[in-house]
């Protein structure tokens, strides 16, 4: 074999060993992370604090983004209904793809790219200031102080994010069936009300949304945390928590939604 | 003298990977003393302190801090030892996210009970020791570099720490806020009865204000002694490095090939 062709294999054998060992030490964070969460328990206000950094700033885009993504539905679905006499099922719908698919899958794409990256580039560069490291030196451990709260705001932020972006959404597609295009409005509630039920479309929709939480929150506190102490190491660790988070997200919503709509119609 | 030691360093060496650091250092803390370690950037000076921090592990020799080996202490004795010593970052390693106030407030809420109103007191105490109370509403980013150094000050003794460690405290600062600084240390270690480790390559401030200084070169102790000493020393060492001379026993290049060879000159190109 030539030298080239034994060095790429060289390469692509210390890229997998390198994942492997990435992967070993974000279960032991994630770990860590778990066993410390006591004191995020007991002192709340650590919690409260991060809420309102990843959970209330992201309100304005869940609330616009599903506004449109509703009007869209509310559009394209009419589009297509109207062709088969069905435009009345518009609420049914616009409500069954919100609740089941884009509100969780959406609103964690945007939570991830709005405050996933805020939480990593926050502490990568904590880490880069040697902040973390001064906290441990006042014997307070940054992952119980500085990671477990932020981990925690955003698990408890997604699903009402989710929620949210849903009912924007349904409101959406409401402005545009209803009010733009004329569906009739008795029509368009009833038939959301008879065709979305409870157990099947809006509890596993929060159970998604609570999985994309914890997933996302755990990519970005993981990559601020082991992000390398350099600008270009922080910049690196923030692209990686977007575009990774996406990933799992999309691959979770596969793997969710063909356990929890099995042979439901 | 024996009874007085708060740090014993014993045989000390360090390695990243294949890289050694620090091989085989002695040295001794005297109680209530400010001990300036000086030498190059990059000699494991840092290195040193996060051995008596425990933030890393020794390869061989220990650290004795006020007769316990800190490398053999488990997580909870190291945290618990932590709370008697603190350590000046170099660029402060301020809280961003909290003010002037939370960020000396920082460990007294972390590791106290005290109300609001000693809290409060004790912040503002330490603040004024500084010189600082009046700013104990601003931002971190609102403070230039020496400001920010001394909030870390105040912020490093919020608990009466026995031990506190500078991390190159005097780097980038203005002539004043260096000599501020250097004067608050000094003044802080007698005041509170502490012991003061002094990193630094800031020559002439370390002879104003340090009772003993140790030069690092190499990963070794290259030279030691009280100010007056080393100002008179005759060693070439220190010579250079208290004169900035640019040679001496430590060169100006980079260990490298032959110049010629590397500008292909010679036939000894490597």
């Amino acid at each position: 074999m030539s030298k080239p062709i034994i060095i790429n294999i060289q390469d692509i054998g210390h890229r997998v060993i390198e994942s492997i060992f990435r992967l070993g030490r974000a279960s032991r964070f994630f770990l860590l992370l778990l066993l410390k969460s006591g004191m995020s328990l007991r002192r709340f206000d650590l919690v409260i604090r991060e809420l309102y950094f990843t959970g209330v700033l992201s309100l304005i885009i869940i609330l616009i983004s599903g506004l449109f993504v509703g009007m869209v539905l509310g559009l394209q679905g009419y589009e297509t209904l109207q062709k088969y006499g069905a435009e009345s099922a518009i609420g049914a719908l616009v409500a069954l793809s919100l609740v089941r698919e884009l509100g969780p899958v959406v609103a964690a794409l945007l939570f991830a790219s709005r405050a996933g990256s805020a939480i990593t580039a926050e502490i990568g560069l904590m880490k880069t200031t040697e902040q973390l490291e001064a906290m441990g030196m006042m014997a307070v451990d940054p992952i119980a102080r500085v990671v477990a709260p932020r981990f925690w705001a955003g698990v408890i932020s997604m699903p009402f994010l989710a929620a949210i972006f849903s009912a924007v959404g349904v409101f959406g597609g409401y402005l545009v069936a209803v009010v733009l295009v004329g569906v009739d409005d008795g029509s368009f509630w009833s038939q959301m009300q008879s065709m979305v039920d409870f157990r099947y479309d809006i509890v596993n929709g929060i159970i998604k949304s609570c999985i994309f939480g914890v997933a996302v929150t755990a990519v970005a506190v993981f990559e601020g945390y082991d992000a390398v102490p350099t600008a270009q190491g922080v910049s690196g660790a923030t692209t990686r928590t977007v575009v990774t988070s996406s990933l799992v997200i999309l691959g979770l919503d596969f793997i969710l939604t063909s356990f929890m709509f099995r042979g439901v119609s | 003298m024996l009874t007085d030691t708060l740090i014993e360093i014993k045989e000390l060496s360090f390695s990243y990977g294949n890289r050694a650091i620090l091989k085989g250092i002695n040295l001794t803390v005297p109680r209530g003393k400010v001990v300036a370690i000086m030498g190059g950037s990059g000699c494991g000076k840092t290195t040193l302190l996060r051995l008596i921090g425990g933030s890393v592990t020794p390869s061989s020799g220990h650290v004795m801090l006020a007769g316990q080996a800190v490398h053999k202490l488990n997580r909870n004795d190291l945290f618990l030892m932590r709370r008697k010593i603190s350590m000046l970052f170099q660029f402060g390693a301020l809280f961003t996210d909290l003010s002037v106030f939370e960020n000396v407030a920082f460990q007294i809420r972390e590791h106290t009970n005290f109300p609001e109103s000693i809290i409060r007191d004790l912040v503002l105490m330490k603040l004024h020791a500084v010189g600082l109370r009046g700013a104990h509403n601003l931002m971190p980013a609102e403070l230039s570099g020496g400001m920010a150094r001394r909030v870390a000050l105040a912020r490093s003794i919020a608990l009466d720490p026995m031990l506190v460690m500078y991390d190159e405290p005097f780097t980038g600062l203005d002539p004043i806020s260096l000599s501020v600084i250097g004067n608050l240390i000094r003044r802080l270690t007698d005041a509170l009865g502490m012991t003061s480790i002094l990193v630094t390559h800031d020559v002439q401030e370390s002879l104003k204000i340090a009772d003993y200084i140790y030069f690092i070169s190499e990963g070794v102790i290259a030279a030691h002694g009280t100010p007056a000493e080393v100002r008179s020393s005759i060693s070439p060492f220190v010579h250079q490095f208290v004169h900035g001379e640019e040679n001496g026993p430590v060169p100006f290049h980079y260990p490298s090939g032959t110049y010629a060879g590397d500008l292909s000159l010679g036939n000894n190109f490597v």
